[in-house]
C-alpha cells in the first residue's frame, strides 16, 4: 500500500572548512587541544579587538559554492547575528544574512539500486560564518556548573541550506553522502562528523491529502544527529511520529510554532527540546568592523577551472567513455579521490579500465577493508598492479596464480616480476604442456572415453591432476590442448 | 617659566639641544597634575613612577646617541578607552573597572614605539557616550576655564588636561564630535582624522563605523606631530586605509594659496549663540585678510545628521556592548544574590500556584546577565543600548537603521558636492560655549543636539579640526571647526595653521589655574 503522505525534507549542513587558522584571527583550528588554549583577544571578543577575514576560508567556500553549481554574486558582506549565550563571547556571531556569498545551486543524487529516480536537490544558499564555543554542562555530584571551551570559537563554517526537495530518509542520506564526497574531493573539509566538522539539522514535515485538500503538518527541526545513519533513522522515526500526531490532533503547519527535537541515538527517538514561546529576533545588521568581499566573475571562472573533475562528471566519464557499469562507476567514485586516483592510474597504465576496475573493486577494496587501511597505507602501488595485469595478459603469469601474486604484492610492496619469482612460477611451454597432457590422457582411458562422448566437464579431473604435477600450468591452455589431443585420436 | 608651558615641538627641540630632559618635563607635568588635577579631575589614573622611569630611560637613550622615535620623551595622556597592557582600560565604566587588557592597542603601541611617555589615563563619558564627561562612572571633570562648567565630552579629560597644561599632548576619540567638541569648549586644538586613517585596533568600540582616534594639543603643529605618530595602515583593522602617511608636521608650515572656504548656510540660523557666531565670523575675516575666498555652500541633509547619528551610533553600540555580559570578564552580579532572587520568585509562585509563570521563569543565567548589565552600565549607556536594540529589531530595522544608512549616504554626497567648490568647510564647533555642570543631565535630547555641527564629519567619514578662535565676554573659549575631504588632513592642518599664525587665541591659558 502506498504511503498516505509525502515526506518533505530539507537539510541544513554546517561544514568546518579545512583552514589552518580561524575565520577572523590566526588561532589554530586543530581539533582536540586542551580547553581554551587556542584563543586570542579576537576570537574571545575582548574589548577593542577586531576581526580580519581569513582569505583562505573565503577561497574554500568559493570552491564549494562553485562545485555546488551556485551563483556567486560579485558583492557579499558580513552581518552580526545577535543573541546571548555563554559560549558566544561577543554576544553576536559573525555570519551572512541577506547577501550570502552564494545561492541557487544544486546537487544531483542518484541511487545505483534505483530505489529513487535521479534528481537535483536545489541548494537555497551557502554562506560563511564563525562557529561558537562549546558549553560543557557538568552536573556531576549535584553541581550545576557549566564550563566553556572557546577553542572552537571563530572556526570557519560553511552553512549549506538545501531546499525541501528530499522525499525520503534514503534520499536525505544519499544527499549527505554525495555532499560529503564532493567536499572531500575538492578538499575543502575533512567532513569528520565525530569531530564536528560536519553537522546536520533536518527539517521534516508531511504533506497529505484530506477531502481533496493538500495539508502540511508542522515543520520539525531535528538536531543532534551524529552520523548519516542517525539522520536516516531520525527522519524515519520522525515521519511516523508526525503521522501519528496528525492522526490524533489534526495539527497543521502554522497551528503551532516550529518545534525543535533532538535525536536520541540510544533510545532511537526524537525528543522535544525546551523552546520559548516567542520567536527569536537576532537583530541582524551589517558588521561595521569588516569590509564587503568582492568576487569578480573572472575569479569565479578561475575557481571553476581549477576544481578538476567532480564526482558526477567522473561517474559519467567512467560509464560513457570506458564502458564501466553504473554500479562499478559508483563504487569507484564513492571511494573518494585517493582510491579513484589509484584506479585511474592502474587503468591508464594498463589501458584496461574494466580489468583495473575488477582488480580495484574486488581485491584492493577487500584488502583495505580487511586491514582497515587507507589506499596510501597500502604497500601496493598502482604501477605494480598494472604490471601484474600485464604479466597475466602476456601469459608470463598464469591467470589462476594472479591472486597469489597480488597477495604477495599488497603485503610486501614488491612488483609482479618479484612476486612471480617468489612464487616459483616458471612458464610452461607448449611442448611441455602437450607432453604432460598426453601422459595424463594415457593414464586415464575412462576420461578419454567420456570426452569422446562429448562430456567435456570430464576434463576438470585432468586439470586437477595436472596442477598437482606442475602448479605453473595455465589451466585454460591445458584444457584446450587436452580437447585437441582427444579430438585427434 | 614652567616647563609645562612649552609646546611639544618646543620641548622636542630643547631635548635635542640637551637643554631640557624628558625627566624634567615629565616631572613638571606630574607636579602640575598633583597641584591642579584635584580641581580639574582630568585624569582617572596617573602612574608617576612608571612615567618617570620611562622618561629617564628615553633621556639615557638620547644621551647614548641611540635612534629615537618622533615623540621621544614627550608626555602623552591617553583616554581610558585604548588598550594598554600596562594599565587597566576602564572606559570610565563600572563594567570594566578592573579590566586589564592582555594587549596594546595599535595606537598605544605606536606611541610607545615613537618614544612617548604615557603619563596617565584621562576621564571620559562612560564608553565615550556623552558630551560632558558627566557620564563617567568615577568622577567629574571640570572645565579649566570655569570650574563650574563641563569640559565637554566624551574626551573631556583629554581636552581638559591639555588646557590645564598637565600634558602637552593627549589622545582622544571622536564618534560624533568627542574630540572636537571638548577641544572647542576647553580652548585647545583637536583633530578627528578621516575614518580609517588611524587604526581602531584596541580601541574599545562605541560605534565602529564612526569611531576615530585623534590627537589633542595646544596648537596645530603639535597635533600634526602626534597624528604622524599614530596614523597609518594596520592589517589588524579591516577598515584601516592602506595609504601612506604624509609628513604633516613638515608641510604644515606651507600656507595655502587661493584657499577656498565654504561656510554652511544651514549652520548660521536660529540656535547659534551670538558670541559664538561673532567669533566665527571674525575668523572668516582673518582668513579673507590672508587671501582666502569665503563662499556660502549648502549641506541640505545636515538637518538630518543628528537624527541619523542617533540611530546608527546606538545601533552599533547595542551590538558592540553585548559582550559585557558578566561571563568572561568585567563586572558580574553576585551569584548568591542572583540565586536568592530566583528562589524568592519561585517560592512566591509556588504559593500562588501559578504553574505557567513558574515554568517560564528566567533562568539563573538570564538573571546573571540582566543584573550584571544593570549594575555595570550607567543610565546613558543603557539608554543607547535600548535605542539601538529597538532600531535593529525585526519590523523596525527598515524604518530606522536602513533609513539612517540611506540618509548617511546623502550626507556624504552633500560633502562630496561641497568639496567640488571649496577646499575646506568652516564653521562653529558647538552652538554654545561650555555649559554648567549638571545643566543638561536631565535633558538627554538637548545634550544630543550639542553634536549638531560635529556629527556630519563622522557620518561622512571626513576629517575635522577644532581650534581656538576667541572668547566670550565671560572668558569662555570658542572653537572654530574646519572640515576637509577624505584623507585631506594635510590641507586641514595647513589651513588651521595659517589661521593660528595670524592669531594668538591658542596662547591663552585658563586664568583660574595660573
Amino acid at each position: 500500500m502506498p504511503q498516505p503522505y509525502t515526506t518533505i525534507i530539507g537539510l541544513e549542513v554546517h561544514v568546518q572548512l579545512a583552514t589552518a587558522s580561524k575565520l577572523f584571527c590566526r588561532c589554530s583550528t586543530q581539533f582536540g587541544a586542551a580547553p581554551n588554549t587556542q584563543t586570542c583577544p579576537v576570537c574571545i571578543g575582548l574589548p577593542g579587538s577586531l576581526p580580519v577575514m581569513n582569505r583562505r576560508a573565503f577561497e574554500l567556500s568559493l570552491q564549494t559554492a562553485v562545485a555546488l553549481n551556485c551563483n556567486i554574486p560579485e558583492f557579499t558582506k558580513w552581518d552580526r547575528k545577535q543573541y546571548f549565550y555563554p559560549d558566544l563571547p561577543k554576544g553576536y556571531q559573525i555570519s551572512q544574512f541577506d547577501l550570502p556569498m552564494s545561492a541557487d545551486g544544486y546537487l544531483e543524487i542518484s541511487d545505483s539500486e534505483d530505489r529513487f529516480e535521479t534528481k537535483q536537490i536545489r541548494i537555497l544558499r551557502a554562506h560563511l560564518e564563525e562557529d561558537a564555543g562549546k558549553s560543557v554542562h557538568d552536573e556531576v555530584a549535584g553541581k550545576a556548573d557549566s564550563e566553556i571551551d572557546l577553542n572552537r570559537t571563530g572556526t570557519p563554517l560553511l552553512e549549506i541550506v538545501s531546499e525541501p526537495d528530499m522525499r525520503s530518509a534514503l534520499e536525505a542520506r544519499t544527499y549527505l553522502q554525495e555532499l560529503k564526497l564532493l567536499l572531500t574531493y575538492i578538499g575543502v573539509s575533512d567532513c569528520n562528523m565525530q569531530e564536528g566538522s560536519l553537522r546536520v539539522d533536518a527539517n521534516v514535515n508531511l504533506h497529505l491529502e484530506k477531502d481533496n485538500q493538500r495539508i502540511a503538518t508542522p515543520i520539525v527541526e531535528i538536531k543532534n544527529m551524529n552520523s548519516f545513519r542517525a539522520v536516516e533513522h531520525a527522519i524515519d522515526y520522525e515521519v511516523l511520529r508526525q503521522y501519528r500526531v496528525w492522526q490524533k490532533t489534526g495539527n497543521r503547519l502554522g497551528d503551532s510554532p516550529k518545534q525543535t527535537r533532538g535525536w536520541d541515538d540510544v533510545a532511537g527517538k526524537t525528543l522535544g527540546q525546551r523552546s520559548k514561546e516567542e520567536s527569536s529576533d537576532y537583530r541582524y545588521f551589517p558588521d561595521p568592523d569588516l569590509v564587503p568581499v568582492i568576487t569578480p566573475a573572472k575569479r569565479v571562472e578561475e575557481v571553476r577551472a581549477s576544481l578538476g573533475e567532480l564526482p558526477a562528471v567522473l561517474r559519467t566519464r567512467l560509464t560513457d567513455e570506458h564502458s564501466l557499469s553504473e554500479y562499478d562507476a559508483d563504487v569507484l567514485v564513492n571511494q573518494g579521490r585517493p582510491v579513484l586516483d589509484f584506479f585511474l592510474q592502474v587503468a591508464e597504465s594498463s589501458s584496461n579500465y574494466k580489468g583495473a576496475c575488477n582488480w580495484v573493486t574486488q581485491e584492493v577494496l577487500r584488502v583495505l577493508k580487511e586491514q582497515e587501511k587507507t589506499i596510501d597505507q597500502l604497500p601496493l602501488t598502482a604501477e605494480n598492479l598494472a604490471g601484474l595485469m600485464a604479466a597475466i595478459e602476456t601469459g608470463i603469469l598464469p591467470k589462476a596464480r594472479g591472486k597469489d601474486a597480488f597477495d604477495l604484492m599488497q603485503a610486501d610492496g614488491i612488483n609482479a616480476t618479484e612476486a612471480i619469482h617468489k612464487l616459483g612460477i616458471e612458464q610452461v611451454d607448449q611442448s611441455q604442456l602437450e607432453t604432460l597432457c598426453q601422459e595424463l590422457l594415457d593414464a586415464n582411458p575412462q576420461i578419454v572415453a567420456d570426452l569422446q562422448e562429448g562430456r567435456q566437464q570430464a576434463v576438470g579431473a585432468l586439470i586437477g591432476q595436472a596442477k598437482k604435477r606442475n602448479p605453473n600450468i595455465d589451466p585454460g591452455l591445458f584444457r584446450k590442448i587436452c580437447l585437441e589431443l582427444v579430438s585427434r585420436t | 617659566m614652567s616647563l609645562t608651558e612649552l609646546s611639544a615641538s618646543e620641548a622636542l627641540e630643547l631635548f635635542v639641544k640637551g637643554e631640557v630632559t624628558s625627566a624634567a618635563l615629565t616631572r613638571a607635568c606630574l607636579d602640575r597634575i598633583e597641584s591642579h588635577d584635584e580641581q580639574v579631575g582630568a585624569f582617572l589614573r596617573v602612574d608617576a613612577e612608571a612615567a618617570l622611569a620611562r622618561a629617564a630611560d628615553i633621556d639615557a637613550q638620547r644621551l647614548a646617541g641611540k635612534p629615537l622615535g618622533r615623540l621621544a620623551g614627550l608626555p602623552v595622556a591617553v583616554k581610558d578607552v585604548l588598550c594598554d597592557r600596562q594599565t587597566r582600560t576602564t572606559c570610565a565604566s563600572r563594567m570594566l573597572e578592573n579590566f586589564r587588557p592582555p594587549y596594546d592597542s595599535t595606537v598605544v603601541a605606536n606611541l610607545k614605539a615613537a618614544g612617548a611617555v604615557l603619563i596617565g589615563r584621562t576621564n571620559m563619558d562612560e564608553f565615550a557616550m556623552g558630551g560632558s564627561t558627566e557620564n563617567s562612572a568615577f568622577q567629574l571633570t571640570r572645565n579649566p576655564w570655569d570650574l563650574q562648567r563641563a569640559p565637554g565630552g566624551s574626551s573631556g579629560g583629554a581636552a581638559a588636561c591639555v588646557a590645564a597644561r598637565m600634558a602637552p599632548l593627549s589622545i582622544g576619540t571622536d564618534t560624533g564630535g568627542s574630540i572636537r567638541q571638548p577641544a572647542g569648549l576647553c580652548g585647545v586644538v583637536g583633530l578627528k582624522p578621516t575614518y580609517g586613517r588611524v587604526s581602531r585596533f584596541g580601541l574599545v568600540a562605541f560605534a565602529s563605523s564612526l569611531d576615530q582616534i585623534g590627537p589633542l594639543a595646544t596648537n596645530t603643529k603639535d597635533v600634526a606631530l602626534l597624528l604622524e605618530a599614530i596614523a597609518g595602515h594596520d592589517p589588524r583593522d579591516a577598515t584601516s586605509l592602506n595609504v601612506p602617511v604624509p609628513n604633516y608636521s613638515e608641510s604644515i608650515h606651507r600656507p595655502l594659496t587661493g584657499l577656498r572656504l565654504g561656510i554652511v548656510r544651514e549652520h548660521f540660523g536660529a540656535g547659534l549663540n551670538e558670541e559664538v557666531e561673532q567669533a566665527v565670523r571674525n575668523a572668516l575675516r582673518v582668513y579673507e585678510s590672508l587671501g582666502a575666498e569665503v563662499k556660502e555652500i549648502s549641506l541640505p541633509h545636515s538637518k538630518y545628521a543628528v537624527a541619523t547619528y542617533y540611530v546608527i551610533a546606538p545601533s552599533e553600540a547595542s551590538s558592540n556592548l553585548a559582550r559585557y555580559d558578566g561571563v568572561h570578564y568585567g563586572h558580574r552580579a553576585d551569584q548568591a544574590e542572583v540565586l536568592a532572587e530566583l528562589a524568592a520568585e519561585q517560592e512566591q509562585l509556588e504559593a500562588t500556584g501559578d504553574q505557567r509563570t513558574l515554568e517560564n521563569l528566567d533562568t539563573s543565567l538570564v538573571r546573571m546577565y540582566r543584573r550584571s548589565r544593570a549594575e555595570g552600565f550607567g543610565p546613558e549607556v543603557k539608554r543607547r543600548i535600548m535605542l539601538g536594540a529597538y532600531a535593529l529589531s525585526a519590523g523596525y530595522y527598515d524604518a530606522y537603521y536602513l533609513k539612517a544608512l540611506k540618509v548617511r549616504r546623502l550626507i556624504r554626497q552633500d560633502f562630496d558636492a561641497a568639496f567640488e567648490q571649496v577646499d575646506l568647510v568652516v564653521g562653529p564647533v558647538t552652538s554654545e560655549p561650555a555649559f554648567k555642570l549638571g545643566e543638561m543631565t536631565d535633558d538627554p535630547l538637548a545634550m544630543y543636539l550639542i553634536d549638531l555641527y560635529t556629527v556630519s564629519a563622522n557620518l561622512a567619514g571626513i576629517p575635522g579640526i577644532s581650534l581656538p578662535c576667541g572668547f566670550t565676554q565671560s572668558g569662555l573659549p570658542v572653537g572654530l571647526q574646519l572640515q576637509a575631504p577624505p584623507l585631506a588632513e594635510e590641507t586641514l592642518l595647513r589651513g588651521a595653521h595659517m589661521y593660528e599664525q595670524a592669531t594668538d587665541w591658542h596662547t591663552h591659558k585658563p586664568p583660574a589655574l595660573l
